[in-house]
């Protein structure tokens, strides 16, 4: 029975999305309040169907309830809890039904939050969302219905891919969906623009926050994925510029563009339509991951069993939408104004710059992840385009963006000083030759290049803190005047240091790890001992090991020094899934300061031995911390009064002060 | 400067940066894609020496060989044809006899396909669209399984094919 409530909520839920599409919009073009005020609680009901019926399924799941197909396809009654609940979207019905209670969250927020928002805006807003929600309703409900009954019901599940029986699942996924789907309101923003044919001043400070929230999520989402494919596969590999992977960052790219575009839009009332445009890119590019995820189209290492029947209604959502929405672009774009005037040497004329640099990576990546696909589709050959390709095309793209970030936050809007920029900078610059020299000398004098990539990095670093010192007056005042200044700067400002020096750690363990890591594979009998960077690895004992759903051979190693100096235990093991017959590796991983010793066991041999990789990968876990830097940074940027959603205005004179400040 | 010259500015400056990222897409494009060919298109045509492929099919029943040290002989099959295959490391976890896997790399003047990555698959339903392309034109593949087909193998029961697959669905 509680299946069937789920089902019907979902179905329910289907109506009044439809609702909420078409009356909304109605009202608004007929300009009558009673029916546009229809929107905010359709939105909010659309919402509580929508958890309701997720919650079923995911109790079902946690129940073992396997009278429900999928239930039975993709859970185990012995699997750990955890698992039982985040089984729920490691399958392709639930994970879009998590999809859609995401889109229908963010749009109950609009409705919820959403007080001090012009009506009209706002519900043309809920109505696109509610266009948005309709369609993908429709899909689960036409083509992956996630509440199809069995009868008999069978008295033990298939089990859960093994692979995602990890606490991955439970975090990577909804982390993931609230970047891609957080992008919808930008999108519907920008269309609810369109159709109003004016964009007001509310419009970049809503969306601005957003957009943030959704890139923040979405950055975090990202990292989490690789370092769950970093330690889950076994390759020792954060990332295969897969099409699975190009899906999630190219939203990512373009969505870091709006984010800086739309402070543009926001401080200076320019690059309007630019900004617009963005916004309808960055989600289109979310359903286009979404529809390359999904209907299996692409091979990737990180594919699972997909029906490529599915993917058709998804293309037909995917053209709908962008189509619809680049049409409406190209219709009324022109009946927007434009305004703010400004030199090319100023902060405007750096974000324009990073969004011409991004815009274009976006687009390198765009062509690498389809080209396949375009190939095949002409002329039937098959191709691939791999990592290679994005190397030498995204690379050079990135390092001279990369070069280009201090700058930015330090010239003043409309016409700025490029040579009293570059003099604030002596210092990061300088610290940035020093740490090439330290890397050249004390690292590898060969490595010229990562000796470089290592000098960018550090100038990314001291460039976000030179930002802070400048604008807290560091050497121009007494330190706690400079100190009590520090402390008063806008949050906003320190969140773009925290994201510029994460995006700086990030680079550091990128090019430690690409240039320094270690690998051996041995063959190795109990008492052999491999070394590796200074470390020593000795294979000690494989002992049987039984897991709830699995049974395992652990292989245990010694870790020390090459000196001697004991560091504990390092173990890998082979487990079984009972359930699927299905073998996986668990890989070990030691980490000392930032870098990590990892290793994976291969094959074991008759005789006792095992085939064993091990790395050590220099600076690797930097990767990820500096994606966590950078979070944090869109957390505290979100939390700076100037963009609380739906606070009252603050006084104009606080409004203004800090973007005034950065001249001074 | 006016607004007219500062957008005739901004779009010159867009379309250096759009010329500048298709010169080096093009440029890639030409010198970095990987094809793939099933073992029939190698016997039909053999690959330059240092021509990096993607080679598709089944892992051939009873081929893998473990050499001495951590080098793995198997060779790959689309029913028509065969290559031998060595790879040095350690192989995926679903890497089975029978199976469906993808070797990148290239040929060597022995004429054993040395590959540099082995990929298998994630998951027991899932086959590598390739692979699947590739056998259905070999006529290696049934239709008709209900995870969207299933491929004929000469190989004892797998895992893949678990009794569970034919409990009956109702909807």
């Amino acid at each position: 029975m509680l299946i069937e409530t789920g089902h019907f909520a979902l179905v329910l839920a289907l109506a009044l999305s439809f609702f909420q599409a078409i009356m909304p919009l109605a009202g608004a073009l007929r300009n009558d309040e009673r029916v546009m005020a229809t929107a905010a609680p359709t939105a909010l009901s659309v919402f509580a169907l929508i958890a309701l019926s997720f919650g079923v399924l995911a109790s079902a799941y946690y129940q073992s309830d396997f009278s429900v197909v999928n239930v039975f396809e993709n859970s185990h009654s012995q699997q750990p809890a955890l698992y039982r609940i985040t089984g729920t979207w490691g399958n392709h019905e639930g994970s879009m039904l998590l999809w859609v209670a995401i889109l229908a969250l963010f749009t109950a927020l609009v409705a919820a939050f959403g007080r001090s928002l012009p009506l009209r805006l706002k519900t043309l807003v809920l109505a696109v969302q509610g266009w948005i929600s309709s369609a993908f309703l429709l899909f689960i409900l036409l083509t992956s219905n996630p509440f199809a009954r069995l009868s008999p019901a069978p008295m033990e599940g298939r089990d859960l891919n093994p692979i995602l029986q990890d606490i991955g699942l439970a975090i990577h996924p909804p982390l993931l969906y609230l970047g891609y789907v957080g992008f919808s309101v930008a999108f519907s923003f920008a269309i609810a623009a369109l159709i109003d044919g004016r964009m007001e001043a509310a419009w970049a400070r809503w969306v601005r926050p957003w957009t943030l929230l959704a890139w923040t999520f979405l950055t975090a989402g990202i990292a989490m994925g690789s370092y769950w494919a970093y330690y889950e596969l076994g390759w020792g590999g954060w990332w295969f510029w897969d099409p699975v992977e190009n899906a999630s960052f190219m939203p990512w790219l373009s969505g870091t563009a709006l984010l800086h575009s739309a402070i543009v839009m926001e401080k200076r009332d320019a690059l309007k339509i630019w900004t617009l445009l963005l916004a309808i890119i960055t989600f289109s590019l979310s359903l286009l991951g979404t529809f390359l995820v999904r209907s299996g189209i692409l091979t990737s290492v990180h594919s699972f069993a997909s029906d490529p029947t599915r993917g058709l209604f998804i293309l037909a959502i995917l053209v709908f939408f962008i189509g619809g929405a680049l049409l409406l672009f190209a219709l009324r774009a022109t009946s927007l104004k434009t305004g703010g005037l400004f030199a090319p040497i100023s902060r405007e004329g750096a974000l324009v710059l990073n969004n011409l640099f991004l815009a274009s990576a976006t687009a390198t990546v765009l062509v690498g992840t389809l080209y396949p696909l375009v190939v095949e589709a002409i002329g039937g050959q098959k191709i691939s385009v791999g990592a290679p390709f994005f190397n030498l095309t995204f690379g050079p793209l990135m390092i001279p963006l990369l070069v280009a970030v201090p700058f930015g936050p330090l010239l003043a809007w409309k016409r700025g000083d490029w040579s009293a920029v570059a003099m604030r900078l002596v210092w990061a610059f300088g610290f940035s030759i020093l740490a090439v020299a330290v890397s050249l000398i004390l690292v590898d004098p060969t490595a010229v290049f990562a000796a470089l990539g290592i000098g960018l990095a550090a100038w990314l670093v001291a460039g976000a803190l030179t930002d802070l010192a400048t604008k807290s007056g560091v050497g121009r005042v007494a330190l706690p005047v400079a100190a009590r200044r520090l402390v008063g700067l806008p949050r906003s400002m320190f969140g773009t240091a925290l994201g510029h020096s994460g995006l700086g750690l990030t680079v550091l363990g990128i090019v430690a790890v690409s240039a320094f890591a270690d690998e051996r594979i041995v063959t190795m009998k109990p008492g052999d001992s491999l070394d590796i960077a200074g470390y020593r690895v000795t294979f000690d004992t494989i002992i049987p090991e039984r897991g709830p759903n699995f049974v395992a051979d652990r292989a245990q190693f010694d870790l020390a020094t090459v000196e001697g100096k004991s560091l504990g235990n390092i173990s890998s093991a082979k487990r079984i899934y009972t359930a699927r017959q299905m073998p996986t590796t668990e890989a070990g991983i030691r980490t000392f300061a930032f870098s990590q010793v990892y290793l994976s066991l291969g094959d074991l041999s008759e005789g006792g031995g095992a085939v064993v990789r091990v790395w050590h990968k220099p600076l690797v876990t930097l990767i990820w911390l500096g994606a966590l830097v950078m979070m944090i940074g869109g957390f505290v940027s979100l939390s700076d009064r100037r963009l609380r959603v739906g606070a009252p205005q603050a006084p104009k004179s606080r409004l203004r002060r800090p973007a005034t400040e950065a001249v001074g | 400067m006016t607004r007219k010259q500062k957008r005739l500015g901004l779009i010159g400056g867009a379309a250096i940066f759009l010329g500048l990222a298709l010169t080096l897409v093009l440029t890639a494009l030409n010198q970095q894609i990987v094809f793939f060919v099933d073992p029939s298109a190698i016997a039909a045509e053999p690959l330059e020496p240092g021509q990096k492929v993607r080679l598709g099919g089944l892992v051939v029943d009873g081929s893998v060989e473990r050499g001495e040290s951590e080098v793995v002989r198997f060779a790959v099959t689309d029913g028509a044809a065969s290559v031998p295959v060595r790879y040095q490391g350690i192989l995926p976890d679903l890497f089975r006899e029978g199976q469906g896997v993808v070797a990148e790399g290239e040929m060597a003047s022995d004429g054993v396909f040395v590959a540099s990555t082995v990929l298998a698959k994630h998951d027991e339903q899932y086959m590598p669209r390739e692979v699947a392309d590739s056998l259905k034109e070999k006529g290696m593949w049934q239709e008709g399984g209900q995870d969207g087909g299933a491929y004929r193998t000469p190989a004892k029961n797998t895992a893949a094919d678990e009794p569970t697959a034919s409990a009956p669905l109702t909807q």
